[in-house]
């Protein structure tokens, strides 16, 4: 029996195989498929203060290896998650995350404070990387002043477990790793979507209404690998990876390097099921190369 | 109705012209009910190009078989792979996924209407409305004679009507300008095909108060309402096509 399970300060994890915020909804769309109850945790789509409408069709271009998505966080807002998805997710036996994500730092702050006082949300994840919103999203996530702002004042009104979802947008991800850590997040969780374009040579137009949007899928875990691992070396706080992992292969590559825990998103679009494929993977590698704990394979390759 | 995931086995894979191929899938169980309107997502194969599934409405069912066809277009690579497939073969498929037409009242007259590859759900939708003792007129829309398909098919469910653009079988012009829509007075029409055809269609259906539903075929990645991709505008904000639709009713559609 391999020992999985892990935790975060006192957040405990059943598992460390996560589902990505914007993959997953809000979990009861994989009932169908499995028992979502056995991932460690999900990570829900994002929730803003207010009803959002998203961006104009078309939203989605496929690409080499992946995917542009330029949703635009696409949301009925914190009225409705607490009135009418908050009683469904919190009976879900796992680890039920928040991503939240604002135009203004006082809507983060808000966002915060409402989402504290829900009793069946162990932890939120501050999403300061979204590349698809006019205003705040990546902004925040960008600029290391904004970063610091935003992360000091949720973290004065939230209490619980905060974890701050990085953007690859950037020229040197650690600093922004290291601002998270200096005030006060728990943890955090990269790579969110990087930027891209593509243009539909037919129409002779851009693929995306946005012109713009997120690429994600196996062309960005090269990149994502890269991040996680100098992120890793550089905090000491847990640094959960993801981007582009399909397979348990995928996944431990993470491990290695550095990563506590892991997220699978775009993967759950092809393979609902994808993510107990990849928990089951993790445990028969463990089993194969006779280790009885995930945590002697973290950040495996630095040592 | 619970959705799959399934290794379905290709029974067969008929050309039918240049463009379109039609596949029977099996399943080692039984198949799931499907409605008319429902779609499936299959996975191509996994290549780097192919990368996210495609979509398909479910053309035809034959339950007693254990059996059901997709009619499907090769628009690009994916379904240039998957028009390779043959005999025996194994293809992934997530379904049975999306909404359906609506049942119409007793009595009431009905038109199918489709273009091109749009004619896809709706060999399945007339199936589906005889077994439950309807009807429906039958209006299909052609570039030419040659692109033609299941003519035959879809005559022994209903009075069809053809047009083809050239003119080279049935009436010239496209569906709306045949002159069924003015000799009948139709109390439904269930219309898929290309965007600009349905949006005609909408429009002949408002200007004559006629109860109108669509199927769209917007782009998307899950099909299963996550990745919020295929979204359409509606009166009730944006709303996913793979599981609020993919049929509409045009009065939900800001058209």
């Amino acid at each position: 029996m391999v020992k999985l399970d892990f935790n975060i300060n006192d957040l405990h994890f059943k598992n460390p195989v996560l589902a990505a915020s914007g993959t997953f909804g809000y979990g009861v769309e994989f009932r169908d498929f499995f028992d979502i109850s056995q991932l460690g945790g999900i990570v829900l789509k994002a929730t803003t203060l207010e009803v959002r409408e998203g961006n104009p069709y078309p939203r989605m271009a496929e690409t080499p290896a992946g995917m542009l998505n330029s949703v635009g966080l696409q949301n009925k807002g914190i009225d409705h998650f607490e009135k009418n998805i908050y009683p469904v997710v919190s009976e879900f036996n796992t680890n039920v995350i928040v991503n939240v994500n604002g135009s203004y730092v006082e809507d983060y702050v808000t966002l915060a404070g409402r989402i504290n006082a829900l009793e069946k949300i162990p932890a939120i994840e501050l999403n300061i990387s979204c590349p698809n919103v006019k205003k705040g999203g990546m902004i925040f996530g960008t600029d290391p002043k904004s970063a610091r702002e935003v992360i000091r004042e949720v973290r004065k009104v939230y209490s619980k477990q905060l974890i701050v979802k990085l953007s690859p947008n950037v020229t040197d991800i650690v600093e922004f790793a290291l601002i998270a850590e200096e005030e006060g997040a728990d943890s955090v969780s990269l790579i969110n979507t990087l930027l891209g374009m593509a243009v539909d040579v037919k129409r002779m137009k851009p693929s995306l209404a946005t012109v713009t949007g997120g690429l994600s899928g196996p062309a960005v875990k090269p990149v994502a690998l890269r991040m996680v691992w100098q992120v890793a070396k550089a905090v000491r706080i847990p640094v959960i990876g993801l981007g582009g992992i399909m397979n348990s292969r995928d996944a431990i590559e993470f491990f290695l390097a550095g990563a506590s825990a892991i997220q699978v998103g775009t993967a759950s679009f092809i393979n609902p099921a994808v993510t107990i494929d990849i928990l089951k993977g993790i445990e028969n590698y463990l089993n194969e190369k006779g280790f009885s704990d995930i945590r002697e394979i973290i950040g495996y390759i630095n040592n | 109705m619970t959705k799959r995931i399934e290794s379905l086995r290709v029974v067969e894979n008929k050309k039918i012209n240049k463009d379109y191929f039609l596949l029977r899938l099996t399943s080692q169980g039984k198949l799931p009910e499907m409605k008319p309107g429902q779609f499936v997502q299959v996975k191509v194969d996994g290549s780097p190009e192919t990368f996210l599934r495609r979509p398909f409405s479910v053309h035809d069912v034959n339950y007693s078989g254990n059996t059901f066809r997709l009619l499907i277009q090769i628009a690009g690579k994916g379904t240039e792979t998957l028009s390779r497939l043959s005999t025996g073969d194994s293809i992934n498929v997530i379904y049975p996924l999306g909404n359906s037409f609506s049942l119409p009242e007793k009595n009431e007259n009905i038109l199918l209407a489709g273009g091109g590859c749009g004619i896809a759900p709706l060999l399945f939708l007339a199936r589906y409305l005889n077994e439950n003792g309807f009807t429906p007129d039958i209006l299909l829309g052609f570039r030419s004679s040659e692109r033609v398909m299941e003519y035959d098919e879809y005559a022994a469910l209903g009075r069809i009507f053809l047009t083809t653009e050239d003119g080279s079988m049935g009436k010239k012009g496209f569906i709306t300008d045949h002159p069924v829509l003015t000799a009948n007075r139709y109390d439904v029409v269930y219309c898929c095909g290309p965007e600009p055809m349905m949006k005609a269609m909408a429009a002949y259906c408002r200007a004559n108060s006629v109860r109108c539903e669509v199927s769209l075929e917007n782009l998307m990645a899950c099909g299963i309402g996550v990745c919020l991709c295929c979204t359409v505008e509606t009166v009730r904000g944006n709303l996913c096509t793979c599981t609020e639709g993919p049929v509409f009713n045009i009065n939900d559609l800001k058209w």
